[in-house]
């Protein structure tokens, strides 16, 4: 175990010590509330918190592992996640090679870009050739049926699956004005404002939520929700300015755009699970549904963090 | 109902592996088993015997549907499955005789001797589940539309009324290992079991009965082209 500085164990003991306050909050609930409906809640609440132990243990040794950990987690992640979306999209036969290139071939090529700090390639290699290579692979095979919707959806997936969290272990290659290459402290602010920021519009969503933001995509937001959950967000985020290059006010402008984007990715993403006329992505994580479900607001943040800093904060 | 010599002499250290084979099976085709039409085994914890009948479009298949049942049944089921391809090598033969505990059968050069039939009734009779799937072969079928069924299961139906006749139906193995093809895609399958079809005399009927509950568990609106929209499972969403 390498040592660890002031910051990581302030992050360390900071979320051993809201994840036992989340289970002890839970477990006093559990013998409190009375009710069906309320059972079911408080039995997904508490689901949820001990997923929430596992993420935190299997990111945190990840981190430990440096750029390689991160890189290897989050390359699982991204097959994971791409296993659900292309469950759902209507694929053909004609697209079964094609999908064996995006499994096999993109998503380790990527994350082999991201290790190997080739930014020129990485920033280009979905975007472009993936785009191109993967509609070029599904014409040759020949299937004309419904053709740009199969290439469109599967260059969609990809994207959002693989190249958009992929920014996320490319935050420690980012070099960074008066601190060089940045250790864990990007990737783990960018994580922890980003499901912070689901965790706490979940609950403001619960105790204060009656207004309906988007009944038809995703009936559990609501405006109280979402304006407490970013507020407070947002405000952990500028508090956390420590971990990062940035002073408290950029902090604060950073996590609000951290913030905002997952929101909308979690919108986007649940608009997809309604058209399919499913509830979640998948069922790997217990109480939260698939990998997707979990990562698509992370999906939506990682890539404009990662412009933003790199913009602004990069050695240019 | 743990039926034949076999199932009884199964040591500990094989259950382990065989258990260690399904969960893996599980885990790589993703395969999530929904029970819709009955339970897998009653308030006793006791389970029929039964033959589970499905589309067929992969070879992984019988593998699967095995591999999704619960311990207690998987261990008395084993799946029927074509001779001419589980024999072909010593690491199919292992699988088929060994782990799945495939009844075998002749599709090619059907005999007296080589009854396909014959080899059913004799698991059958042994108290064992089987897996059949009636349509003979693959579908290659985009659309995973089924061909039709062989008379062969109206056979067993009438020669073993207390056997209950399960349809199944299999989702996504068509794009996981397509028919002719050698890559393997990760995506997730899934297993619809509907409720027992009853037996008719007439064997026309009960083979369009039972090929109609096959089709009754597809969700619509999974193909790109298909005119009706995707809306069987229809749940409230709760997501934070």
């Amino acid at each position: 175990m390498p040592d660890l500085d002031f910051n990581a164990q302030l992050l360390l003991y900071g979320t051993l010590g809201v994840l036992t306050l989340a289970s002890v909050i839970g477990f006093m609930l559990a013998k409190t509330v009375k009710g069906d409906a309320g059972k079911r809640t408080i039995d997904n609440l508490n689901a949820r918190t001990r997923a929430w132990w596992v993420m935190a243990i299997v990111f945190a040794v990840a981190l430990a592992g440096q750029l390689t950990g991160v890189v290897v987690l989050f390359a699982l992640v991204s097959f994971l996640a791409l296993r659900e979306i292309l469950t759902l999209t209507p694929t053909r036969r004609g697209d079964h090679h094609t999908l064996f290139w995006v499994f096999f071939v993109a998503v380790p090529l990527q994350y082999y870009l991201v290790r190997t700090d080739w930014y020129g390639l990485f920033s280009v290699l979905i975007p472009v050739y993936g785009f191109l290579f993967l509609a070029i692979r599904s014409a040759v095979a020949g299937d004309v049926t419904c053709y740009l919707e199969r290439a469109a959806k599967i260059y969609w997936a990809v994207m959002i699956g693989v190249y958009c969290l992929s920014h996320v272990p490319a935050l420690m290659t980012l070099n960074i004005q008066g601190a060089g290459k940045m250790q864990w402290e990007l990737v783990a602010y960018l994580a922890i404002v980003v499901q912070m920021s689901d965790v706490l519009q979940y609950v403001w969503g619960k105790l204060l939520g009656r207004h309906k933001l988007a009944p038809k995509v995703s009936p559990s937001k609501t405006w109280e929700g979402l304006i407490g959950g970013i507020a407070s967000a947002t405000a952990l985020g500028s508090a956390l300015h420590v971990i990062t290059p940035f002073n408290w006010w950029q902090a604060a402008l950073m996590s609000l755009a951290i913030c905002v984007m997952g929101f909308f990715g979690g919108l986007v993403m649940s608009a997809i699970k309604r058209d399919a006329g499913v509830k979640d992505y998948g069922h790997l994580i217990e109480g939260h549904g698939g990998m997707m479900d979990r990562v698509d607001s992370l999906a939506f943040a990682a890539p404009v963090f990662f412009h933003l800093t790199r913009y602004y904060f990069g050695v240019p | 109902m743990r039926g034949g010599r076999e199932a009884v002499v199964h040591s500990a250290q094989k259950d382990g592996m065989l258990s260690m084979v399904s969960t893996l099976i599980r885990l790589i085709t993703g395969i999530t088993a929904r029970w819709v039409g009955t339970d897998p085994v009653d308030a006793a914890g006791r389970a029929a015997q039964r033959v589970y009948f499905a589309n067929h479009t992969s070879n992984l298949d019988g593998p699967v549907i095995w591999a999704s049942l619960p311990g207690l049944l998987r261990r008395a089921t084993r799946p029927v499955a074509a001779q001419d391809y589980w024999n072909g090598g010593a690491v199919r033969r292992f699988f088929a005789n060994r782990v799945f505990r495939c009844v075998l059968i002749e599709r090619k050069k059907v005999t007296k001797s080589s009854n396909p039939l014959a080899a059913m009734e004799t698991a059958l009779e042994a108290g064992d589940s089987l897996i059949l799937f009636p349509e003979g072969g693959r579908s290659t079928d985009d659309s995973g539309e089924m061909g039709p069924f062989k008379p062969g299961i109206w056979h067993l139906a009438k020669k073993h009324p207390n056997v209950q006749f399960v349809p199944v139906y299999l989702e996504n193995l068509n794009r996981i290992l397509p028919k002719g093809d050698f890559l393997f895609i990760p995506l997730m399958a899934s297993a619809t079991f509907g409720s027992p079809v009853p037996f008719d005399a007439d064997k026309h009927v009960f083979m369009s009965s039972a090929r109609e509950a096959i089709l009754k568990l597809r969700r619509r609106g999974y193909a790109c082209d298909d005119p009706e929209p995707s809306i069987l499972e229809r749940v409230e969403p709760t997501d934070a």
